[in-house]
């Protein structure tokens, strides 16, 4: 299995290598993509740069161009997704029908992969990919267990590439507007949620206080851990009873399911987290290549070595690790 | 213009559904959406019991009747039951996900794009329409401004531009998910989840700890914590063009919903404010009611 590695930043791009991605995924500095953050993604000058290490040693990069265009900002889409082609990027990462019809109509050589916004859970969804576009990959959301990662990838042609580990998406990925809702801003349309301009921290004689937009998201007594107020993990009343209603402050970590996921035939596993710190992507990237290179010298006695999970379990939100709906039996 | 009901989003019962249904055929209602869009465990009407509801409420008034598919599709269950709903031979599909579109566009069918399906420009409206879409429900949080730019962008290419159909009034449904959250409140795990959702008519209210209403839990669907009202806006949208509103299901008082849209259909005057939320046709935060919306 590939494993796919996020760079927010040259120094990142340079860390993921390092540490032996096999891919590389980047941003423009815009909204053409899912983490559009003030300071965040890589400029001309640095995205040559990366390139140039990444043609060096023989690994891969791919260009995110994930959001979903604006009808006015049409034309940012469309040089987005021509300079990811000049570039001679290894794949351009795309979700808007728009977008993709685009891309393989006017860079027919240019491999695109469906980008998790793209939300495709099933396999008739990733045949109108293929069929219209030509996709050579697809990323699938995170609310899928392994017996449904499994059974897409049986059924589709489409390689598959899923989420290994960082943050949690508890909604399906492109089906979700609680950002806009409160703030304005969407991922699909802003490649932002939660935004940070829409985040007040109060200290009150109850106590620290976040708010997104004025709404409060959670409150924490003294000692508490506070973390950064993503609406879904805040604390709610729901039924008279105060607490994570929709989800908790987790990460999801799958060192536990490599043999599983190589066994169903997923084709590379993805590593979230663009507007992470080069430190976090190369302690994480660390940890995973050992650990695929660990199952690919001998698959039938493959274990989670401690070190590598204390190592993510300390650059975890909330220090909390999850398998998210992998591990789910049901539907 | 005309109305349009939309698919019910909350888990009722049996009866409710045939009692909710018998009412709204007698109402002004241009188009009915049946059939379950949010969680495959709600079985209290199989495909063939909605075919036998869509039949008798035809033989009853005469709004046209649409069967609206699931919109988180994930197992192999669930998109062979998709597959019944695409191939059921009588009536015009609503499809929610991808998948229904592939399904649809495969055996040349005419189809509506829900609101659940991620088409916010006019290259993306193009590829739709070429896969045989026929009416745009926009997702939800559209502005007036960027349908209208959509539309003008399609124009543009010269494709002729699907019917127009704006969410008009209801909870939003804002998100899905793989989790269970009614469950999750009732500290049920989701595979024994008990059907809990349908002692919640109209969803549970999701607060802050400040009291504000934010969110309406439904299943594995998160609403808004306000009803979205456009009723205010009917100038913009009929400046727009829509050509339907859509009014979503709520348990209670749903024939006076109908009757004050229909009324202004019919010519009265749109009220200059109304209760609910309109930020998104604003182009603000959703939750938002926007002040001089009845002099837009």
């Amino acid at each position: 299995m590939q494993l796919v590695c996020p760079a927010g930043s040259l120094p990142a791009l340079k860390a993921a290598v390092r540490q032996g991605a096999d891919a590389v995924y980047v941003g423009f500095r815009d909204d053409t993509n899912a983490r559009h953050f003030a300071g965040l993604n890589l400029d001309e000058k640095q995205l040559q740069q990366g390139l140039e290490l990444i043609r060096q040693q023989g690994r891969k990069l791919y260009v995110a161009v994930n959001t979903y265009a604006q009808p006015e900002g049409w034309q940012r889409w469309q040089r987005a997704v021509d300079h990811a082609a000049a570039l001679g990027v290894d794949a351009l990462i795309a979700a808007d029908p728009g977008v993709l019809a685009y891309a393989a109509k006017q860079h027919p050589t240019l491999n695109l992969h469906l980008s998790v916004q793209g939300s495709a859970t099933n396999a008739q969804s990733l045949a109108f990919y293929q069929s219209r576009y030509n996709i050579k990959r697809a990323v699938l959301p995170r609310v899928l267990s392994l017996a449904q990662v499994k059974q897409v990838a049986a059924t589709s042609s489409v390689p598959i590439e899923v989420f290994a580990f960082g943050s949690l998406c508890i909604m399906a990925e492109g089906r979700c507007h609680l950002s806009s809702y409160l703030t304005g801003e969407s991922p699909n349309l802003c490649g932002v949620c939660s935004p940070a301009k829409a985040v007040r921290w109060e200290e009150t004689p109850e106590g620290l206080t976040s708010r997104l937009n004025g709404v409060m998201i959670d409150r924490y007594a003294e000692g508490e851990s506070a973390g950064y107020p993503t609406l879904c993990k805040g604390r709610f009343m729901v039924n008279g009873q105060r607490f994570h209603a929709l989800e908790e402050p987790t990460s999801l970590n799958t060192l536990d399911l490599i043999p599983q996921l190589a066994a169903v035939g997923v084709t590379a596993v993805k590593i979230e987290g663009r507007q992470r710190s080069p430190a976090y992507v190369e302690q994480v990237v660390k940890v995973w290549r050992e650990a695929l290179d660990s199952y690919q010298q001998n698959p039938a006695n493959y274990s989670v070595a401690s070190h590598w999970r204390n190592v993510l379990s300390g650059l975890s939100e909330g220090s909390q690790t999850t398998l998210g709906a992998y591990h789910r039996a049901w539907q | 213009m005309k109305l349009s009901l939309g698919p019910v989003l909350f888990f009722w019962g049996r009866e409710q559904y045939f009692n909710f249904y018998s009412d709204m055929i007698e109402q002004p209602l241009d188009v009915i959406y049946l059939g379950e869009t949010v969680c495959s465990k709600r079985r209290a009407l199989s495909l063939d019991d909605w075919l036998g509801l869509a039949r008798e409420l035809k033989q009853q008034g005469s709004a046209e009747l649409v069967l609206s598919g699931l919109t988180l599709v994930e197992a192999a269950s669930e998109l062979s039951s998709l597959k019944r709903l695409c191939d059921n031979g009588e009536l015009l599909v609503e499809a929610n996900d991808i998948g229904a579109v592939q399904l649809l566009s495969e055996r040349k069918l005419p189809f509506v794009a829900g609101p659940a399906l991620n088409i916010y420009n006019g290259h993306a409206l193009r590829e739709f329409i070429d896969a045989g879409m026929q009416r745009w429900v926009p997702p939800v949080e559209c502005s007036a401004d960027l349908v209208a730019a959509s539309l003008r962008q399609l124009e543009a290419m010269g494709v002729a531009r699907p019917e127009l159909e704006i969410f008009a009034y209801g909870h939003l449904p804002l998100a899905f998910s793989a989790r269970c959250f009614t469950a999750r409140a009732e500290n049920r795990p989701k595979d024994d989840c008990q059907f809990c959702c349908q002692g919640y008519p109209e969803g549970i209210a999701l607060d802050s700890q400040e009291g504000q209403r934010l969110f309406t839990i439904n299943g594995i669907q998160t609403m808004s914590g306000e009803v979205c009202n456009l009723l205010a806006d009917y100038p913009r949208l009929q400046q727009l063009g829509a050509d339907l509103l859509r009014l979503s299901p709520r348990a209670e008082n749903m024939q006076e919903v109908v009757q004050s849209f229909a009324r202004v259909l019919q010519g009265a005057d749109a009220p200059l404010a109304v209760s609910g939320c309109n930020g998104y046709w604003h182009g603000v935060p959703g939750m938002l009611r926007a002040e001089e919306a009845g002099l837009c």
